[in-house]
């Protein structure tokens, strides 16, 4: 077990300089000077001067091992440098705005278990039932459609139709609400459809059936055995979509013009604000290597068959 | 694990007819310039928010432009620039997949190991990351597009060579004196060729919604040029009075995803993508990085 957890530990380090590495790599890539957008995004006029002086300034005069180096260790002090349309550090900017987007994300995670486990173990349970049709219907319709049409799709229905709930802002939970069944639609589809096909598998297992002829309750088998072990590939999904959660944060956010920190990366992308566009692509990327790290260790915990096989079957 | 959400529509006769409307929805994108009965980007604030009508009907959006017309160029890029995307991006990942599956050694091991890392970042993330040094604009957003996506595909054909290449027909090939070039080209790409048909109906379905998402932050093809994304995020501030702007451009691009999807699945029961690639193969994998991502 201790082996398991150093080895998944272990293979994180490598996944995290390449990050870095990838995040440095996008900026050479850029076909516009570091500084002259710069100086483009602070409204100054580029003369050779201040360009040459811009350039020392960023370290874009030193050779690229060097830069990398010092880019390194600046990224482990979370220096991120300045915002060159604010002049702010892009840190301080970034922090006031995480919190919001976590809110969603985390939203949007609460809603889709609690809609997805109900319908999950009803579809298995009644499996070609009323239930299982539906949700196979909704689940096929939230795998394909557009977030953002979805988005305002909600809007037109439950703020504009019906004038339930608030169109913008993040006040209230009531805010929460329809961002986070947007962003919650395509988890809702993959989930539900995934528990009931565990589902269906562990009851076929001897260990329902042993548990029937002790006479255990079958509210008992279902909701301790069964559904503790069918939790599983589940956690492994939200690890795997973490991805899909974040790239559905920016435009979530846009669609409700939700104070977070997707709409700060948008209106980077447009100023061509490459230290914000770069602390965007890291922290999103330590995140998603972070969260699947978690997954994985909270699933063996959960499934101590993992652990005991080496972590072979992911 | 998406197949168990499919299981039930995938039945030949859905499948047939989806690819008749696509088909169709493909001649109608080519004809276009033909059959649009005005200039999409004709501004006529005379007529601006009219309801449909004959000359319309359609009805006409906030600048009196043809909704019509304008859905109808706006399916041009779509579909158009959706296939571009698969189609580079697969064949880079064609090539680089085989090559680092069938070679092996330390190219194979470095290549491997770039792609891991690139699968590492949500693919959106890098997608509008790149976008975002390059410049808005749907150029850039195709080139971004193709960059990250070969990943997958490198990565996926990589693995179905590796298991191809110590299947006896090839060894076979091999001991006859067949030199690498043809053993890859007539034993090895043949048989990697159904999986590519059923991923291209999926992928072409996701590179549309791609696209339709990057165009609505407005990172994606310019305005006055329609385009299903943009459409929407035009029509967004009518949702009021008009709601319909926003609903059409929506409406196709879901049933086009969909279509795309119920094709793909039939296609892949058909082919025996499942049976060759079945419980552990490459396409599961594949799907799972893809759908999960």
């Amino acid at each position: 077990m201790g082996g398991f957890i150093g080895k998944r530990l272990l293979a994180v380090i490598p996944l995290f300089f390449f990050a870095t590495l990838l995040a440095f790599i996008l900026v050479h890539l850029s076909p516009v000077d570091p500084a002259e957008a710069y100086l483009v995004a602070a409204h100054i006029h580029p003369t050779d001067e201040i360009l040459a002086q811009k350039r020392h300034e960023f370290g874009l005069d030193q050779p690229l091992p060097v830069q990398y180096a010092q880019f390194l260790m600046k990224m482990c002090r979370l220096e991120f440098g300045t915002s060159y349309l604010s002049n702010e550090p892009v840190w301080e900017e970034v922090a006031k705005r995480i919190p919001a987007t976590l809110k969603l994300a985390f939203g949007s995670i609460v809603l889709a278990v609690l809609i997805s486990v109900p319908i999950g173990f009803f579809s298995a349970l009644y499996k070609n039932g009323i239930v299982d049709h539906t949700s196979r219907l909704i689940a096929f319709i939230g795998a394909s459609i557009p977030q953002f049409w979805l988005g305002y799709l909600l809007i037109f229905f439950f703020s504009v139709k019906l004038d339930l709930l608030p169109v913008q802002g993040a006040d209230t939970w009531l805010h929460l609400l329809l961002p986070s069944l947007t962003l919650a639609m395509g988890l809702i589809a993959i989930y539900s459809r995934l528990l009931r096909t565990t589902v269906l598998e562990q009851l076929e297992e001897p260990y329902v059936l042993y548990a029937r002829t002790r006479g255990l309750k079958e509210r008992v088998i279902l909701g301790k055995q069964v559904l503790r072990l069918a939790i599983s590939p589940m956690l492994t999904g939200l690890g795997m979509n973490m991805g899909k959660l974040l790239g559905g944060t920016i435009i979530v956010e846009e669609v409700f013009s939700w104070p977070g920190f997707g709409r700060y990366f948008i209106e980077a992308i447009f100023n061509r604000d490459i230290p914000v566009i770069q602390c965007y692509v890291l922290l999103s990327a330590c995140l998603f290597i972070v969260c699947n790290l978690i997954v994985d260790l909270l699933q063996m915990a959960l499934d101590p068959r993992i652990s005991r096989a080496g972590g072979a079957e992911r | 694990m998406i197949r168990a959400i499919r299981a039930n529509f995938g039945s030949p006769q859905i499948a047939i007819a989806c690819a008749v409307v696509l088909l169709a929805l493909f001649l109608l994108t080519v004809l276009a310039p033909w059959i649009a009965p005005h200039d999409p980007i004709q501004v006529n604030l005379a007529h601006k928010l009219s309801p449909p009508s004959w000359e319309y009907p359609l009805g006409t959006d906030h600048l009196g432009r043809c909704m019509l017309s304008r859905l109808l160029y706006g399916a041009r890029v779509s579909l158009g620039f959706a296939s571009l995307i698969f189609i580079s991006s697969l064949g880079i990942g064609l090539l680089i997949g085989t090559l680092s599956g069938y070679i092996g050694g330390w190219m194979d091991y470095v290549l491997m190991r770039f792609c891991e890392g690139v699968m590492a970042f949500p693919s959106l993330v890098l997608v509008l990351g790149l976008v975002g040094v390059f410049g808005p604009g749907l150029a850039q957003v195709v080139l971004a597009m193709v960059l990250v996506q070969w990943v997958y595909y490198a990565r996926m054909f990589r693995g179905m060579v590796i298991s191809l290449k110590e299947r006896n027909f090839i060894a076979a090939a091999r001991i006859s004196g067949s030199s690498q070039w043809n053993i890859i080209r007539r034993h090895i790409i043949p048989n990697v060729l159904p999986p590519i048909v059923v991923m291209g109906t999926l992928e072409i379905g996701w590179a549309i919604m791609d696209i339709a998402a990057l165009s609505f932050l407005g990172l994606g093809i310019q305005p006055p040029s329609p385009e299903w994304g943009s459409m929407i995020h035009e029509g967004k501030a009518y949702i009021r009075s008009n709601p319909e702007l926003m609903m059409y451009p929506g409406l196709l691009i879901l049933l086009i995803v969909v279509m795309f999807n119920l094709l793909g699945e039939a296609l892949s029961e058909r082919l025996g993508v499942k049976k060759r690639f079945g419980k552990d193969g490459e396409l599961k994998w594949y799907r799972r990085s893809r759908y999960w991502k």
